[in-house]
């Protein structure tokens, strides 16, 4: 549905967005990644038509973004970052024009408004004016006009920024659900919000794609991956360094704390061996000891993230600490 | 026509957006204010004696649309741009000319309404004497096409920020220059040391001099070409400014 070829972005002498290349296909949900200021936002302008490339182009639902506009906006669902509306006018008023701008004319439009008030709950502020709404409700304003042409294209700017715990969870699991049968992109900080909904993520960094995948993919790139946690009483940290160091299958054992006669200390494999292996070869050599827990851990999206996206010496000066 | 739902689609929203808004009304009072005011005190429309309009009525309206009219287009684009609706407006499926022109309709529409409800005037002369209604109507049009073409310089300027005061100042400034460059002082004061041709192009620039026409009645061609030629050249630059935003 959406094929996105070497698009780039030149704001005076600064390179936005630097050759990024990707494809969403339908029932697909990709989250984009990235810090602040990594060309996310600046990609999504792209994409809807907002701004103009300087250089590659884009197709959504085949017609290409620079030839075909139109058709390409047509197909396209829009949330902008920070979810602006008219203020001036009612939720109504405004959901009746996204309606109307899209083509939506009459019974249809009514209809159209009717599905959208209550897959985003709106029913209690639909009179209202948008400048008098809180936050939550003008951001699911805002999304309900993306929504409101049942478009085969979803582009989301942070679409969870400022709500509350239980609308993020709505809202995720409304892109989820409709993720089934569209080809949705969503922006987000929030790593949970890449397990709770995507099925891939991109993670993006000064402009460029920096890694694609699954989010058990990006996962596994973590070195904590296939880590193993363990926590001995009755022995003190050295002993235990010493004793796990001269195992075959460790690579490095770091003491996290060391309190109440108890050790903690995370484990770390060498090379990649499959799933269990570190975990048996440990249990094997402290059998002596009193275990007081010990599991193999996933690996973390957010220290994926955070060495990915980190200059060198930035992560090196973290660990460090 | 598609392209012709879009542009209703737009003016119809913006018309909404200047009634829910005082400033529709308090813009109305006032223009209606000043018309009475400088039409039977200042103008002198008692005194004259004669059932016309033409001094007393429309020679003010280019100096009430030189505040009034940028007040009304200040916001056109300026607050799309502040409040960040632009992005919403312009990844909708519709082309910037169908944007702009839609905005500019809906205000110039409201304009007119303005103009259109001064009619107590023209039931005043018929009931005092027997005017020609003809040129009362001719410069009614020409006072609307006047009144467009400040609209497009407003709407311009508001294209290039998203302060409305920046906007309307810089609106207030164009504007005059298109009342001055016709004003009668200014014309003598450029003879006395001008070419004559130069005064010539200067004065063609006016709206006074092609509002003029207008009053006496006449609807010259050339007339109504220096209006909208003003009113496409200025939406035309509020696209190519547009453009400019968008590509950063």
């Amino acid at each position: 549905m959406i094929k996105v070829q070497n698009l780039a972005k030149v704001f005076g002498t600064k390179r936005a967005v630097d050759g990024v290349s990707f494809t969403v296909e339908r029932g697909e949900v990709l989250g984009f990644l990235g810090p602040n200021g990594a060309g996310k936002s600046t990609t999504m302008r792209m994409l809807t038509g907002f701004i103009p490339p300087t250089s590659g182009t884009a197709t959504v639902g085949g017609y290409d973004i620079l030839t075909h506009p139109i058709e390409a906006k047509r197909m396209i669902g829009y949330l902008p970052e920070n979810a602006p509306a008219y203020t001036d006018m009612t939720v109504e008023g405004f959901l009746k024009f996204a309606a109307e701008i899209r083509g939506l004319r009459g019974e249809a439009r009514t209809r159209a408004v009717g599905r959208v008030v209550e897959m985003c709950f709106l029913q209690p502020v639909l009179h209202q004016s948008v400048e008098t709404l809180s936050k939550g409700y003008r951001h699911r304003t805002c999304f309900a006009q993306s929504i409101i042409h049942d478009p085969d294209v979803l582009i989301l700017d942070e679409p969870t920024d400022g709500l509350d715990p239980n609308q993020k969870h709505e809202v995720r699991q409304l892109i989820r659900r409709m993720g089934e049968k569209k080809a949705i992109i969503f922006s987000t900080h929030i790593l949970e919000e890449v397990d709770a909904a995507c099925t891939r993520a991109i993670i993006i960094d000064r402009g460029r794609i920096v890694a694609n995948g699954t989010p058990d993919e990006l996962r596994a790139k973590s070195e904590y991956a296939g880590a193993v946690l363990l926590r001995i009483s009755g022995v003190t940290a050295a002993a235990l360094t010493q004793k796990l160091g001269t195992l075959g299958t460790v690579k490095r054992v770091a003491v996290l704390n060391e309190n109440n006669g108890a050790v903690t200390a995370r484990v770390f494999a060498r090379g990649n061996p499959p799933r269990g292996e570190l975990a048996r070869s440990l249990a094997e050599a402290v059998s002596g000891w009193r275990v007081e827990e010990m599991h193999t851990e996933e690996g973390r999206l957010d220290e994926v993230f955070r060495s990915i996206t980190m200059p060198d010496t930035a992560v090196a000066a973290e660990e460090k600490k | 026509m598609n392209t012709w739902s879009n542009i209703r689609t737009i003016t119809k929203r913006e018309l909404g957006a200047y009634f829910s808004a005082p400033l529709a009304y308090v813009f109305i009072v006032i223009f209606l204010l000043l018309c009475g005011f400088f039409t039977f005190m200042v103008g002198g429309f008692f005194e004259r004696g004669e059932a016309s309009l033409v001094r007393p009525f429309f020679d003010w309206h280019p100096w009430f649309y030189l505040f009034l009219v940028p007040a009304v287009g200040m916001r056109l684009w300026a607050e799309e741009r502040r409040v960040g609706t632009i992005e919403l407006l312009l990844t909708m499926p519709i082309t910037a000319w169908q944007a702009i022109l839609g905005k500019f309709l809906a205000s110039w529409l409201f304009l007119g309404l303005a103009l259109a409800l001064t009619f107590p005037v023209v039931i005043t002369v018929n009931y005092l004497g027997s005017p020609d209604n003809g040129v009362i109507l001719s410069g009614y049009i020409g006072s609307w096409l006047m009144a467009g073409a400040y609209l497009a310089v407003s709407c311009m300027t508001s294209a290039m920020t998203r302060a409305q005061v920046v906007s309307f100042i810089i609106a207030v400034v164009l504007c005059l220059f298109l009342i001055l460059a016709g004003f009668p002082p200014v014309i003598n004061l450029l003879e006395t040391w001008a070419a004559p041709w130069l005064v010539d192009v200067i004065t063609s620039f006016s709206v006074i001099t092609h509002f003029d026409g207008f009053q006496k009645g006449v609807l010259d061609f050339r007339d109504i070409i220096f209006f909208l030629s003003v009113m496409v050249f200025c939406l035309f630059t509020t696209s190519v400014i547009l453009r400019g935003h968008r590509a950063g």
